[in-house]
């Protein structure tokens, strides 16, 4: 059995009129059963990804297979195996919420009976039960994308395409869709997402390739990308201190053995100064750190150890926010 | 085992469900439809059938060699509608139609049933014509017994014919142009076409008898009044020579077909 879903080989997508390559030189490769993300700030390249991928995009150079079907050769035989969620809704607005779902499988060949049930059991499962002979206009964005999602589901496919999966969503259809993505991960499907959000990525994705104008600047799991991070772990402090003794705490949580680089971190919504004390362990440096601060004569607030966040990743690899 | 997956046969069946698809869609808004394609064609029979004739101005057989030309145009019109219309905002920014794009057939079948689709729509406006035409000009209403079956065949040809258009234009026409482009079209194709007078009688005006041999609604309204006018006076209506109406029309059907294609591939795959 074929344990490669998805085997991307130089992929290079050149627009005609765009001087700079979309997709620029791209190889990856996604395992049977795996939610692999693709991370990066808008124009990056993800859709244009996507769009070779779904073979909505011819690519100027290299290759792509899906279950091992290569998508240029082959796309009919690659449709029957990938369903995919846009970014913007595409919903056929014509039909009703079920109509949708059912007409998606009859297009894929699911016989009358096999599909009927399985949309009344998908539509149930989504929380749609109940408006199924809606028509889309009076769907918010949660319901669209589920409705989404359940209409990819209809032909049973073996990899699954969600592209910015929960952009513009309220945090609780959010929370909804994570986990429904899990659940279906679980039974099995194979999943790549594109999104720009940190959290998603973390939460969901068992590997991330950042991207940036075109590349894959890392390609790991959430937890090896966060090792990028100069000392791996941080210290985050805070301190109530006035003004001038500020840049004294600095200097004394630097003198700290095993302290790789401290940040001045400045956050709107808090009151008292915070510093971020990058260590390979930080937790050893909780008991110096308090030190630091009450020898500078300021008075500790608080002490927490972080993991290095993907935003943070970002920023070390580009130098720039993802937004 | 499951059977081995045939893609002729699935791509056959990806084909009927969405010709079935927009069977229930158009179904639902038949009433609609109905009135879109039918209210300007109710209103010319009325003025110029019935209303020009019954005041002096208009010859009183200028009833029968008129409805042809609006059985035509009637269908052209529909079918072009019928497919323009979706086509332009599906590729412009609505992409309902993405679905059936990943539907496992080849892509062009998706603009094949667009067309056959469309053609089925404009056959049907065509064929409403007639128990109007009969109601509005009573009398004044006449086809010819012995060329129903070129008359059926005109009518589906000249439904083609639309569709064909429809397809080509819906590929080109961005939606911001939408208004204008009907403008520019429709307007010159309505008065052009030879809608509202034969071709023959235009002998006087020699430029622009050959000017409307451009246009194809010229040959599907003479091609509809060869199976429709009666006989005068022991002779046959002169009309357009059947072998270069079919000619005309298949030409224009292969051609614009054709063009639809490329640029619906280069919309959809690029």
């Amino acid at each position: 059995m074929e344990t490669t879903a998805i085997a991307v080989n130089n992929l290079v997508k050149r627009y005609p009129k765009s001087k700079s390559a979309a997709v620029d030189g791209v190889s990856f490769s996604v395992s049977r059963g795996e939610i692999f993300g693709l991370l990066g700030p808008n124009g990056a390249g993800k859709t244009t990804n996507i769009g070779v991928l779904t073979t909505a995009i011819v690519p100027t150079e290299g290759s792509a297979t899906i279950m091992g079907i290569d998508v240029a050769a082959d796309p009919i035989e690659v449709k029957r195996r990938i369903a995919v969620v846009p970014q913007q809704s595409n919903l056929d607005r014509s039909l009703k919420c079920r109509e949708i779902l059912t007409f998606h499988a009859a297009y894929h060949g699911v016989p009358r009976k096999q599909r009927e049930a399985l949309a009344d059991k998908l539509l149930d499962e989504l929380g749609l039960g109940d408006r199924k002979n809606e028509k889309m206009k009076a769907y918010s964005g949660g319901m669209v994308q589920r409705v989404m999602i359940a209409r990819a589901l209809m032909h049973e496919p073996d990899v699954l395409f969600l592209d910015e999966p929960t952009n513009n969503l309220d945090p609780q259809s959010r929370l909804f869709l994570w986990e429904r993505i899990q659940e279906l991960n679980a039974k099995g499907l194979t999943i790549l997402l594109t999104t720009h959000d940190m959290d998603e990525a973390d939460q969901l994705c068992h590997r991330i390739a950042v991207m940036d104008h075109g590349k894959i600047l890392v390609n790991d799991t959430p937890t090896e990308l966060k090792k990028m991070i100069p000392g791996g772990t941080a210290l985050e402090v805070r301190a109530s201190a006035s003004d001038d003794l500020c840049n004294t705490i600095t200097a004394a949580l630097n003198a700290m053995p095993g302290a790789t680089k401290v940040d001045r971190v400045t956050a709107a919504n808090e009151d008292f100064p915070t510093w971020r004390v990058y260590a390979e362990a930080a937790n050893t440096l909780i008991g110096p750190a308090a030190q630091a601060v009450l020898n500078s004569g300021a008075e500790v607030r608080d002490l927490s150890v972080k993991q290095p966040s993907l935003e943070e990743v970002f920023i070390f690899l580009t130098g720039r926010h993802l937004r | 085992m499951p059977p081995p997956y045939n893609r002729t046969a699935g791509a056959i069946k990806a084909f009927i469900a969405i010709f079935h698809r927009d069977l229930v869609v158009t179904g639902r808004e038949f009433i609609p439809f109905l009135l879109q394609a039918l209210m300007q064609p109710l209103f010319f029979l009325f003025i110029f059938g019935k209303v020009l004739p019954g005041i002096g101005l208009a010859a009183p057989n200028f009833a029968s060699l008129m409805l042809p030309g609006i059985v035509a145009l009637t269908g052209m019109i529909a079918a072009m509608q019928g497919v323009t219309l979706p086509l332009v905002l599906d590729l412009g920014y609505a992409r309902e139609i993405d679905d059936r794009l990943l539907s496992p057939l080849p892509v062009w079948w998706v603009a094949l049933e667009k067309v056959l689709f469309g053609t089925l729509r404009g056959a049907i406006a065509s064929s409403v014509i007639f128990p109007l035409g009969w109601w509005i000009l009573g009398p004044g209403f006449a086809v010819r017994p012995d060329r129903i079956p070129v008359l059926i065949g005109m009518v589906i040809l000249t439904a083609l014919v639309g569709s064909t258009i429809g397809l080509l234009m819906g590929t080109v026409i961005k939606p911001d142009q939408i208004s204008l482009m009907f403008t520019l079209i429709f307007t010159p194709l309505l008065f052009t076409g030879c809608t509202y007078y034969p071709w023959g009688a235009l002998k006087n005006i020699a430029w622009f008898q050959i000017l409307v041999l451009f246009n194809p609604l010229t040959y599907a309204a003479e091609g509809l009044r060869y199976s429709m006018v009666p006989p005068m006076g022991g002779h046959d209506f002169p009309t357009l020579a059947l072998p270069w109406i079919l000619l005309a029309l298949g030409s224009s059907v292969t051609f614009m077909f054709i063009m639809g294609i490329r640029t619906f591939r280069k919309r959809v795959v690029t």
